[in-house]
């Protein structure tokens, strides 16, 4: 046995060790385009889509007209309002800088991805033979093109004829190739990727335009990024609140009017600025592009923003379990010998007749056999006949010193038997059946006539997945195993995998009945698949990530495809779903109770001159009236460069229930919210003061 | 002290123990199961709906709902209206009451069919016999069944399965006044005539007082009118002094009564909520966070009436608690209550949309005086109106979720109902419109001399009663700084808008919220649901009620009750 063989049956750990994407990309090279960036975004055109901040760079205009006017007509306080318009114009250009930072990794991604567009002229087919070579950028969907080894596939497509291994490092990452072939589930390729070896015929079936590729690019640089219900349901919230300080500060000035102490214009604004939601505003959006990178650098594509929304609210994982849940093969686990048999004898046999048997299966048989310390054979075919296992005999075995030894399907192996004049003993059938019951498949080892025992092949769970499962129990996250076997054996793995519920027997037809049925209930659904008979279920799920490897179908149907092709990561893409929602809802949280400490800042600072009675509120003790503006206002720009490497990595997600979850964050975000700007205020004043500022 | 806590304690103790009880009876009528009145009300309920030709079997959606609801209090405002116009020429006006002026019937007639009972006028000079018992009492009882009805809408909309019905308004109404508010009314009515309100049709009194002069009494149909008046927390009273009246409200056993009325049929509605939703937690949830600032509140304002005013005590006037006085801020309280029971009064009618006082608001030290104005702004969600203190907690309860519930990752629910962008335009809009008309016609008041006009005090105290009349006003409390002088053409015409606004602008984005909510799939809870119910999400709502009040209210306040408060420190009164 070569040793390799033994180490691809060692159970591989479950958790995704994708190959990240852009991580060479840094921060140097980030730092001088978002700057750049920054700038560019104050066009109002852009800002408006950000209600927020567009107030606060309408704000910023009127300052500045009332610092330019006061420097033209000497009036005193020049100082205080040029600083004034100076800080509002960073709050405007600090939220800018966060969305360009959340770009640029894309943006320099599809970079990369956009030279990979380099045209390539594709050999059109007609009828069986090449007619011409035209640009691909012409290619239609129905095409037929020919790609020979050393070629560039030209479009998105299906091999119709051939074989080939192909590259698809420039999608994927990933350097080692992929076979490609007509027919089954593994006919779908890319454009821009590569042919190494063979030829293909591979019917187009993307318009022009439309490709992968350039869905890529655009997913990863955020043009086609639209808002999510979830960001418009906040936004909502943020320009209500927007609005309601602005009815605040507007009435305000009648109110000192009436206390005879009117308040000059920029100070209202600043109050005002101060008051609505800019961190969060400015935040929101470098939030939601951020979410979608942490995807793609786990080398998932999210056809959309709301797909990854929808997945932090996933009820319900479907998975399936071969691949997912069970490594992709089933392994001997013992022997059972039959009465009056040693089971080293059994070992021997099963071995033996294992030795030409090439499927996993096979292979464990012999690894296990290895335990009672058979090893090493050299079988020559002068002394050995070797039977190889064929579908239709569903047995395999070997004629060796004039003995026939055999090992194969229950049913198979014991008509054998039967045909050969044996007979069956009854404790063959009470063995088989207990293998069955404990969820195994029995195959039986015979010896000439002699039925010797069984052997229990077993579906072996991943490593760790159980306690991937308790953290999605914990996160109120229902799993569903999904199985073509019977429903006794998929009970067993079910129990031992610690899933929540299985689907045994599965069909198409049945899978979608399951996910119509959570739905109907009100759950969403998420599921990962390959086939082209998947697609369908991948379309009605709320959440249906197909495997990169899969079929054009697949990828079509699902809103989500996974370069990687491992169906474990749709948990991943659960936690990134809620992390992303987590942020936005933590910074939004932070952002209101942040106001408070600005209130006990403004406050008395405005209406300190007319009611001097009012210096209690200075809770604070901030030096004067102007200082106390200025430490909110600056406090209130920084807050947001501060917070920005939170918004690109995500608040840490932990697997406890919701209940910890609020506890902890509502204590971080909601009473540190309010406790924080207290602190803020008071060092900046400080350092005013200190650096004789005011 | 010890007797004035027991006495606040006792208060709630007996709310605490009534909640479920009349939650469950509650539940029963709207879910129109059997209840112990069905002998008697059943066929009177039944030749209703065949007079009106009304199919109680007909549910309707939201926007049908509306309408109904709207429709009906635009007519039978109008009808009020022209009662208060003509009531001199009508029957039942012994004491020859003229017909009112039209801003301020505008005003009288908005005013009653909100549910706010705000009185530019004084009953026993302005409205006839006629006026108080088929315009008032009516109303009454209808403004007050319309907040219920609107709750109970809500609720199903909250707790339904993909449904495109919330109910039938014209059901929902009668079921309210037949077999809730009319049965205890009658039955508070006679309490209370047993303590001495009186109730008759006789002409006013005059009497000779000791010292030889003489006095009107004015008499009338009281006891029927005081006890809806508290039931249905509208609060107008039949007299000018409103419960501090000695015909109103005579004894401590008749104090306490009225404010267990007012507090009554908002605290069971968190219990009928419970049985709506089947998980009494999510009820006993609300009413614990009510209870909480309800505390809060209390606290604020017996506080700083007990403390009482420095400058008096600086002239050396006692206002400690004796034996022989009860200390502290005794101007405009009668003596019969004292602090403890003035201070639980103002805070159970200000944490209500009632508006009844028994107190005068406007004599209370300045942070008291704030508290029980913030009580207003906050919404009135603290038991609040009947029904409307629970439809308002339930717009802070969908923001407080909305904020607060991403951070669990997952989309924001409520009763595992989606809080999605629709809900939370509605919501926005709901503290939208009262914020605006609060604050807005404040600040138009204080800058137009006919505002200035009207105030009894000037500097901070005056702006306080400024902002108290439009915060009662948009929150259909009816309780005023009674130094103001509402009664002009500015302040009939403003405060009348206010409490249109207040009422029926704000009824349709929460109507219309029960009616998306009810349309959507109600998603099992699982661990990963935000919790509703524990002391985390008490915490929440209370934290975001206190924090949107403060936020939006605080600037004005600083120079209004705040600022006074200082001054007063500083030995400056107004």
């Amino acid at each position: 046995m070569p040793q390799s063989r033994i180490h691809e049956l060692t159970p591989e750990h479950p958790q995704v060790k994708s190959r990240r994407r852009g991580q060479a990309i840094s921060l140097g090279q980030l730092l001088p385009q978002a700057i750049a960036d920054a700038f560019r975004k104050l066009d109002p055109r852009t800002l408006a889509r950000n209600p927020v901040m567009f107030i606060v760079e309408v704000g910023s205009v009127v300052c500045t007209y009332y610092a330019v006017a006061s420097l033209v007509t000497h009036g005193g306080e020049s100082g205080f309002l040029i600083a004034i318009a100076a800080w509002l114009w960073f709050t405007v250009l600090f939220a800018n800088f966060a969305e360009a930072m959340a770009e640029g990794r894309g943006k320099a991604q599809a970079g990369a991805l956009r030279q990979m567009k380099t045209e390539t002229l594709a050999n059109l087919v007609v009828e069986g033979v090449v007619t011409k070579q035209i640009p691909a950028s012409q290619l239609k969907k129905g095409d037929v093109v020919r790609v020979s080894a050393g070629e560039v596939i030209p479009g998105d497509g299906d091999v119709i004829e051939g074989i080939a291994s192909v590259d698809e490092s420039a999608i994927t990452g990933e350097s080692a190739p992929v076979i490609r072939e007509s027919g089954g589930d593994r006919s779908a390729v890319t454009g821009g990727t590569k042919v190494l070896s063979d030829q293909i015929h591979v019917l187009i079936t993307s318009e022009p335009g439309k490709t992968f590729l350039d869905r890529m690019i655009a997913l990863v640089e955020g043009a086609s990024r639209q808002k999510t219900p979830n960001e418009i349901a906040l936004d909502i919230l943020l320009v209500g609140l927007t609005i309601i300080f602005l009815l605040v500060v507007v009435t305000l000035q009648p109110f000192a009017i009436y206390a005879h102490s009117p308040v000059s214009v920029s100070v209202l604004i600043a109050l005002l600025v101060c008051l609505i939601p800019t961190t969060i505003g400015g935040l929101l959006s470098a939030i939601g592009i951020a979410g979608m990178d942490r995807l793609i650098r786990h080398n998932v594509l999210a056809m959309s923003g709301r797909a990854v929304e929808a997945a932090g609210d996933v009820d319900t994982l479907l998975l399936d379990k071969t691949g997912t849940i069970t490594l992709g093969n089933r392994q001997a686990a013992e022997f059972l010998p039959m009465p009056g048999v040693d089971e080293t004898e059994v070992a021997e046999a099963a071995q033996l007749a294992s030795l030409s048997d090439e499927t996993p299966e096979g292979r464990s048989i012999v690894v296990l056999a290895k335990q009672f310390g058979f090893r090493e054979r050299h079988l020559t075919h002068d002394e050995a006949v070797f039977i190889p296992f064929t579908a239709q005999t569903r047995m395999s075995g070997i004629d060796w010193k004039g003995e026939r030894i055999r090992k194969g399907a229950a049913d198979a192996v014991t008509s054998w038997v039967r045909e050969q004049g044996g007979t069956v003993p009854p404790e063959v059938d009470a063995a088989v059946k207990r293998v069955s019951m404990a969820g195994g498949t029995p195959l039986v080892v015979v010896r000439n006539t002699r039925i010797l025992g069984v052997i229990h092949l077993k579906d072996i769970v991943k490593g760790g997945i159980r306690e991937r499962f308790d953290q999605l129990r914990a996160m109120g996250i229902r799993t569903v195993m999904i199985t073509g076997d019977n429903p006794l054996t998929a009970a067993v793995i079910a129990r031992e995998a610690g899933v929540d519920d299985f689907l045994a027997e599965a069909t198409p037809e049945t899978k979608m009945e399951l996910i119509r049925k959570e739905q109907r209930e009100g759950k969403l659904v998420a599921m990962a698949g390959d086939g082209t008979n998947d697609a369908p279920a991948l379309a009605q799920a709320d959440v249906g990530v197909a495997m990169n490897t899969g079929t054009m179908a697949a990828k079509e149907a699902g809103n989500m495809v996974d370069l990687d092709s491992n169906p474990t990561k749709l948990i991943e893409i659960v936690e990134i779903g809620k992390q992303l929602l987590m942020t936005r809802g933590s910074l939004t949280t932070f952002s209101i109770a942040n106001d408070v400490a600005k209130y006990f800042a403004i406050i008395p600072a405005i209406f300190m001159a007319a009611y001097p009675e009012l210096k209690p509120l200075n809770i604070m003790q901030l030096h004067s009236s102007q200082s106390a503006i200025m430490s909110a206002i600056i406090f209130n720009a920084l807050i947001i460069v501060a917070l920005i490497p939170l918004a690109l990595q995500g608040v840490k997600y932990r697997a406890v229930g919701a209940a910890a979850l609020l506890r902890t964050n509502l204590l971080v975000y909601g009473l540190g919210g309010i406790i924080a700007p207290f602190i803020g205020l008071k060092v900046i004043d400080l350092l005013l003061v200190a650096l004789r500022l005011v | 002290m010890i007797w004035g806590i027991a006495q606040l304690v006792l208060f709630f103790a007996v709310i605490a123990a009534l909640t479920k009880p009349i939650g469950l009876y509650m539940a029963r009528v709207y879910a129109g199961e059997r209840t112990w009145l069905d002998p008697v009300l059943r066929p009177v309920e039944r030749l209703t709906y065949r007079l009106a030709g009304i199919d109680p079997e007909r549910e309707m959606r939201w926007t049908s709902y509306t309408l109904a609801l709207l429709a009906f209090s635009v007519v039978s405002a109008f009808l009020l209206y022209l009662l208060l116009r003509l009531q001199g020429v009508l029957p039942l006006n012994p004491a020859h009451v003229p017909g009112m002026p039209s801003d301020l019937a505008f005003n009288t007639a908005v005013s009653f069919v909100s549910n706010t009972n705000w009185q530019a006028y004084a009953g026993e000079q302005a409205a006839s016999y006629l006026t108080q018992m088929a315009g008032f009492a009516w109303h009454n009882f209808m403004s007050a069944a319309a907040g219920l009805a609107i709750a109970v809408a809500l609720m199903r909309g909250l707790t339904r399965h993909t449904a495109q019905e919330i109910g039938n308004f014209w059901v929902d109404l009668v079921r309210s006044v037949l077999y809730i508010l009319l049965p205890i009314s009658i039955l508070l009515a006679l309490v209370l005539i047993s303590q001495g309100v009186i109730q008759n049709f006789a002409p006013y009194h005059t009497a000779t007082t000791l010292t030889g002069t003489t006095q009107v009494l004015p008499m009338g149909p009281v006891a029927s009118q005081e006890a809806i008046k508290e039931l249905g927390t509208n609060g107008g009273g039949f007299f000018n002094a409103n419960s501090s009246h000695p015909f109103e409200n005579p004894t401590p056993l008749s104090n306490l009564l009225e404010m267990l009325a007012i507090f009554l049929l908002p605290a069971g509605l968190t219990y009928t909520f419970g049985r709506f939703a089947k998980d009494q937690r999510q009820g006993w949830a609300l009413f614990i966070a009510m209870a909480l600032l309800f505390a809060c509140g209390l606290a604020v304002i017996y506080g700083y009436e007990q403390a009482g005013n420095p400058v008096l005590a600086k002239l050396g006037v006692e206002q400690h608690l004796s034996a022989l006085q009860p200390g502290g801020n005794m101007e405009g309280k009668e003596v019969r209550f004292g602090i403890a029971n003035s201070a639980l009064f103002a805070t159970i009618t200000t944490d209500t949309s009632c508006g009844a006082v028994n107190s005068m608001h406007d004599s209370f030290t300045p942070l008291a005086g704030g508290m029980a104005m913030l009580n207003i702004a906050f919404g009135e969600v603290v038991f609040g109106g009947v029904g409307s203190g629970f439809f308002g907690i339930i717009i802070f309860a969908i923001l407080a979720v909305f904020i607060a519930g991403l951070m669990v990752g997952r989309t924001p629910e409520y009763l595992g109902k989606k809080i999605e962008s629709k809900e939370m335009k509605m919501a926005m809009l709901y503290v939208l419109i009262s914020a605006a008309s609060i604050l807005g016609f404040s600040a138009l008041a204080v800058m137009l001399p006919a505002g200035l006009a009207g105030r009894l005090n000037a500097g901070p105290h005056g702006l306080s009663e400024i902002l108290y009349a439009y915060t009662s006003g948009t929150g259909n409390n009816g309780s005023a700084f009674a130094g103001i002088s509402a009664n002009t053409p500015f302040y009939n015409l403003t405060i009348g808008l206010a409490m249109l606004i207040g009422r029926f602008l704000t009824i349709v984005p929460l109507l219309a919220i029960a009616g998306s909510l009810g349309a959507k799939k109600t998603v099992p809870a699982t661990s990963g649901t935000f919790p509703t119910t524990g002391g985390l999400f008490v915490g929440l709502l209370v934290g975001v009620i206190l924090i949107v009040g403060a936020l939006t209210f605080f600037p004005a306040y600083a120079l209004g009750p705040v600022v006074e408060h200082f001054l007063m420190h500083a030995g400056r009164l107004w």
